[in-house]
């Protein structure tokens, strides 16, 4: 098994949201113009998904797996209600994102004010849910693992809006030709610094057999080493 | 045509016709609209699942259209986000119970990607900007021309990368047999497939490519900055 500081590093870098799964790209591409509300919009999601992701770990483990209900009776032991996990998950995240809108418009008004109507739309941010569908994938065993998943998730998810932001930034200045201004050099931006991330790839992480999230990786190597192999 | 133009309100007038044909151009919403890039690209490696992928978000984004049309009147304005998520959240699990019921194995590669359907932006945005103002008429054929947009996008991708990346469209090999040792077709003069193509950063610069082709073909759409 993998250590809970594999599980942190490896969401950080190597499967970073944006880089490897391309989750939560709307408000990535939407926010990054200045990297004062990158800032706020990256900690937000941190934040949110600290938060969430235990939740749903506790929900997924003691209400919604194949005899997660066995604590209640053993007669609700056979129960599987994980066809239920979608609209769960997403409930949780709505409404602890309300919960953070509502904290940071009494205590942040500034940062309010900045994020605008995209605060109330982190509930359908992609990477929010998409850590819970991911935790309740990869089944780790303890709500530990999941909570350094979800910190080490944000994190990635911070470091890769801040670092486009201040790109953004500097791109107001360059000569970029006119079709490619704004979206298009943006997503090839962003791609080239997956490109960069994928370097993280090789980093071995504790006794970790190949990975199955990692499979295009895994496939490349594999055929190139079978050509180099005949 | 002339026959339905005598109506109060023809099923395809000019205006409803647009709604269609706009977000497969001009206002395409994966290309203009920047909606929906979450779960599209990660899924593009191949064909058949961006197609799987386009036809389960068809089917939602009509769907949710219409029901979130039908209820545009009864819901409190205060927890709109809410009761949409809700109805997007039970068609998707509709879509993934019967995607695990049919088509295990593609199931299986879309994993957590079905799921995100419910946070894809282009659904929530045409939820809110277009069927809680609009009948449900339009609003279906609103969810139809956004749903094929997208669609379209998700598959020109997916032709490039499984092509360039893995040399077959559809599980089909195009260029011939690339297996070491018993090469045919193109590989037999050296030709080899691109791996970059299969990884995900590739999966933005091509639609940042196409992105690219379109704006330069239509100026209007270049952005200031």
């Amino acid at each position: 098994m993998e250590s809970t500081l594999d599980i942190f590093v490896k969401a950080i870098f190597s499967e970073n949201m944006i880089f490897a799964y391309f989750l939560g790209m709307c408000s990535y591409l939407a926010v990054s113009k200045t990297v004062k509300t990158a800032v706020g919009l990256g900690a937000a999601v941190i934040f949110v998904l600290t938060v969430t992701v235990p939740v749903n770990y506790l929900l997924e483990n003691y209400v919604l797996k194949e005899g997660a209900l066995g604590w209640i009776d053993e007669e609700y032991a056979e129960l599987d209600l994980s066809f239920l996990s979608f609209i769960m998950f997403i409930a949780v995240v709505a409404s602890i994102v309300q919960l953070v809108e509502m904290l940071v418009e009494k205590f942040a008004p500034a940062l309010y004010g900045a994020l605008g109507i995209f605060l109330p739309l982190i509930a359908v941010n992609c990477s929010i849910l998409g850590g819970a569908l991911f935790m309740a994938e990869r089944q780790y065993s303890t709500i530990l693992d999941a909570t350094a998943f979800s910190i080490g998730s944000g994190i990635g998810w911070f470091i890769a809006i801040v670092a486009i932001a201040a790109i953004r930034e500097k791109l107001r200045y360059s000569n970029v030709p006119g079709p490619l201004r704004g979206l298009g050099i943006t997503f090839i931006v962003t791609g080239l610094m997956g490109i960069a991330f994928m370097s993280f790839m090789g980093i071995k992480y504790g006794k970790e057999a190949s990975s199955e999230e990692a499979e295009p990786i895994t496939t490349m190597l594999d055929t190139n080493q079978e050509i180099n192999i005949n | 045509m002339s026959a339905d133009n005598k109506t109060s309100e023809p099923l395809f007038s000019k205006k409803n016709k647009k709604l269609i044909t706009d977000p497969l151009t001009d206002n395409n919403p994966v290309t203009i609209q920047v909606l929906g890039i979450c779960s599209a690209l990660a899924i593009t490696v191949q064909v058949s699942q961006a197609i799987v992928m386009s036809l389960s978000v068809l089917f939602v984004i009509i769907m949710g259209n219409l029901i979130v049309s039908l209820l545009r009147n009864l819901i409190p304005s205060r927890i709109r986000i809410i009761v949409q998520l809700l109805v997007v959240a039970s068609l998707v699990i509709i879509v993934d119970q019967v995607l695990a019921a049919f088509q295990p194995d593609l199931s299986a590669k879309l994993s957590v990607f079905v799921g995100l359907i419910i946070t894809n932006c282009i659904i929530m945005g045409r939820l809110e900007a277009f069927a809680m103002a609009n009948k449900p008429w339009p609003s279906i054929l609103d969810g139809l021309g956004n749903g094929l947009g997208y669609g379209a996008i998700l598959i020109l991708v997916a032709v490039f990368r499984e092509l360039f990346g893995s040399g077959t469209l559809m599980g089909i090999p195009i260029f011939g047999n690339s297996l070491p040792g018993e090469e045919s077709g193109l590989y037999t003069i050296g030709y080899q497939n691109n791996n970059l193509m299969i990884l995900p950063p590739m999966a933005l610069i091509i639609t940042g490519i196409i992105i690219w082709v379109q704006r330069a073909r239509n100026k209007a759409l270049i952005e200031e900055h």
